[in-house]
């Protein structure tokens, strides 16, 4: 199972609403870039199970709006076998909590036809980007955790990790069922092709209400939330600014600048805090 | 009134990391005249910290052992959170806003309930008494300020967010140190570690906290002499972006962006750097952003409040040499 969100295309202009979430009409909407390479990882790893004998399948997972469907039908175009829609007004406003719940409901309602190996998620959402929900959706399902793979491994029943984290390489192992998560260093994307697109045209995408999970909406939503964004505001544009072209003194006009606006230090700070 | 618990980060040698004292600063205020506690996960020796705590104003700390569990697994840390909130009675927990962190946040939070804002660059009370934190949002291009609906919040501090101050200097506190071992549970210990191999350690300032951060890109093709040299000269942390890394030119942890660290240095000097919005979105909450590229079109200009149109083989030396000249004279 791979949760995918969809979310405003990075590279448009995009903007929070007077109640601070975000403006997602303008029809630029996409799947969460770092997504991609989740579901990457995750059909590279079925593909490596069929060659090897066994089953497997992918199913791609989000929860949102009407368009977020688009991000699912991207995941079966990158090779995902099939797709769940979680479409329901109560949903609107959910936080990470909210939206966790919604796809440990999922994932039971899998688990009923077919018992679930891996939930693969990207790193972060490059819209809020709190990157909390990889290890929400793990604790809410009682799964082990292997967070930020760089790289994945499935063996003998248990999944192993490459994880380059500020302070060290670490490679970290669980036994199935488990939860990864994995970086934009995982893989690379496939490019869908022609065929690719065309036989996500024929590949299901099931839709599915709060009613359909259990799932009871007072948990969920705005009114489930767990914070409230009080005031939203674009940040100021940058006032005075300078552009040069190198005519062999910008170097030293910039050193200038710098000190005359107190820039840099006498002392070269060190870092310590004491 | 009320206990404000700070997760006391730490390095293996039992170092505090830089900023933690930030966190006991933003806990003073919100405590409200309560007091403030801090927690150390871990058997490292804490006696060398309690001083600089007490001076910053940590009355008590709590040493909570894991015995043989790997204590850096976040599902152990969030358990002993668990823990000291409830040893504690604690209603705000702050914490440096590390990947590790959020992790731990995340699993507390389902555990408890509690609220949760990552990456807050200010933390206060609202006239309710609620706590309420401000961050920036999409590529740092948005400024949002949210309330914590829920009786245990738990906020995540981007470093340097606030400035530490010590408590009046007559009145250092003598924190007690209270150590207690926590039963792990077995759940929380279902992924293992295998292998670890930790980073070198660099003699800079550590990234994500750095006062000047020198960045190269593609432009700088593999050598950074002129960044080493730049940064030694105003004391920066080195940075990169993800192509260089890619190219294996500076290591992994070095990489600013959407994937990489956040940085909101008081100065950004970014050099053969297009300014990707993947890269914008760990660098513009910059106070400063100067930028050199020899491309009058890239992005990074648009962000840019100084930015020379140039080689950075040729301007960055003159920097250098300029700043050594006008700084002995
Ligand atoms: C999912 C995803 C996540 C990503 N995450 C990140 C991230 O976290 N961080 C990140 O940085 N990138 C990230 N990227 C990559 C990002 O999109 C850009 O590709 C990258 O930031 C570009 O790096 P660059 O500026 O070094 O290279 P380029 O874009 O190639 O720019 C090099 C610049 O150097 C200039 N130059 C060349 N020679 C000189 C010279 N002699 N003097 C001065 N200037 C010169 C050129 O004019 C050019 O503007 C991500 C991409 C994806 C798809």
């Amino acid at each position: 199972m791979v949760c995918v969100k969809h979310v405003p295309d990075i590279q448009s202009e995009r903007s929070l609403g007077p109640d601070g979430r975000l403006v997602r009409d303008g029809g630029d909407g996409t799947i969460n870039e770092l997504d991609e390479n989740a579901v990457e990882a995750a059909v590279v790893l079925a593909e490596q199970a069929r060659g090897a004998g066994e089953e497997a399948e992918v199913v791609v997972v989000t929860v949102g709006p009407d368009d977020a469907e688009d991000a699912v039908r991207r995941g079966l175009q990158l090779g995902a076998d099939a797709a769940v829609h979680v479409l329901d007004d109560a949903i609107a406003g959910s936080d990470v909590f909210g939206t966790a719940a919604v796809l440990a409901a999922v994932l039971r309602r899998l688990g009923e036809q077919a018992p679930v190996d891996l939930v693969v998620t990207g790193m972060a959402g490059l819209d809020g980007l709190t990157s909390l929900l990889p290890a929400a959706l793990a604790a809410t399902l009682d799964l082990p955790q292997l967070t930020l793979a760089a790289e994945v491994t499935l063996a003998d029943g248990a999944v192993t990790v490459r994880r380059d984290l500020d302070h060290a390489v670490e490679e970290l192992t669980a036994p199935l069922p488990a939860l990864v998560s994995v970086t934009d260093r995982a893989n690379q994307p496939r490019y869908p092709n022609f065929q690719g697109i065309m036989a996500a045209r024929k590949k299901p995408v099931e839709s599915l209400t709060l009613a359909d999970l259990g799932v009871d909406p007072s948990t969920v939503g705005a009114a489930g939330a767990r914070t409230e964004v009080l005031e939203a505001a674009p940040r100021p544009p940058r006032t005075d600014r300078v552009l040069v072209t190198d005519d062999g003194q910008a170097g030293a006009r910039l050193a200038a600048w710098l000190l005359e606006r107190d820039l840099v230090r006498t002392t070269p700070a060190t870092g310590e805090v004491l | 009134m009320a206990t404000v618990l700070v997760l006391l980060d730490h390095a293996e040698t039992g170092a505090l990391r830089g900023n933690v004292l930030e966190l006991a600063t933003a806990a003073r205020d919100l405590a409200d005249g309560g007091e403030v506690h801090g927690l150390w996960v871990g058997d490292e020796p804490v006696d060398p910290a309690l001083p600089v705590l007490g001076r910053h104003g940590v009355a008590v700390v709590h040493q909570v052992s894991t015995g043989a569990v790997d204590a850096r697994l976040t599902p152990v840390l969030a358990e002993a959170l668990a823990d000291a909130v409830r040893e504690t009675g604690a209603t705000v927990l702050l914490a440096l806003s590390t990947f590790e962190n959020k992790e731990a946040a995340a699993r507390l939070a389902v555990a408890t309930g509690a609220g949760v804002v990552t990456d807050a660059a200010a933390v206060e009370r609202d006239a309710e008494g609620r706590v309420v934190a401000s961050k920036t949002v999409l590529a740092g291009t948005w400024t949002t300020r949210c309330a914590v609906r829920t009786d245990l919040a738990v906020v995540l501090l981007k470093a340097g967010a606030v400035v530490s101050r010590h408590v009046d200097e007559e009145a250092p506190l003598a924190p007690e140190l209270r150590t207690r071992a926590l039963a792990v549970s077995e759940r929380a210990t279902r992924a293992v570690v295998v292998r670890r191999t930790p980073a070198e350690p660099s003699d800079r300032p550590d990234l994500s906290s750095a006062d000047v951060v020198v960045v190269g890109g593609r432009g700088t093709e593999g050598d950074f002499a002129p960044l080493e040299a730049l940064a030694d000269e105003v004391g920066a942390a080195i940075g990169s972006t993800r192509v260089a890394t890619d190219e294996g030119w500076i290591g992994h942890e070095t990489q600013i962006g959407q994937t990489g660290v956040t940085v909101s240095p008081r100065l950004y000097i970014g050099a053969g750097v297009s300014g990707a919005v993947h890269h914008r979105g760990g660098m513009q909450a910059s106070g400063t952003i100067v930028a050199v590229n020899a491309d009058p079109e890239a992005p990074i200009f648009e962000i840019a409040d100084f930015g020379i149109v140039g080689d950075l083989f040729t301007v960055l030396p003159q920097v250098t040499e300029e700043l050594r000249r006008l700084r002995q004279g």
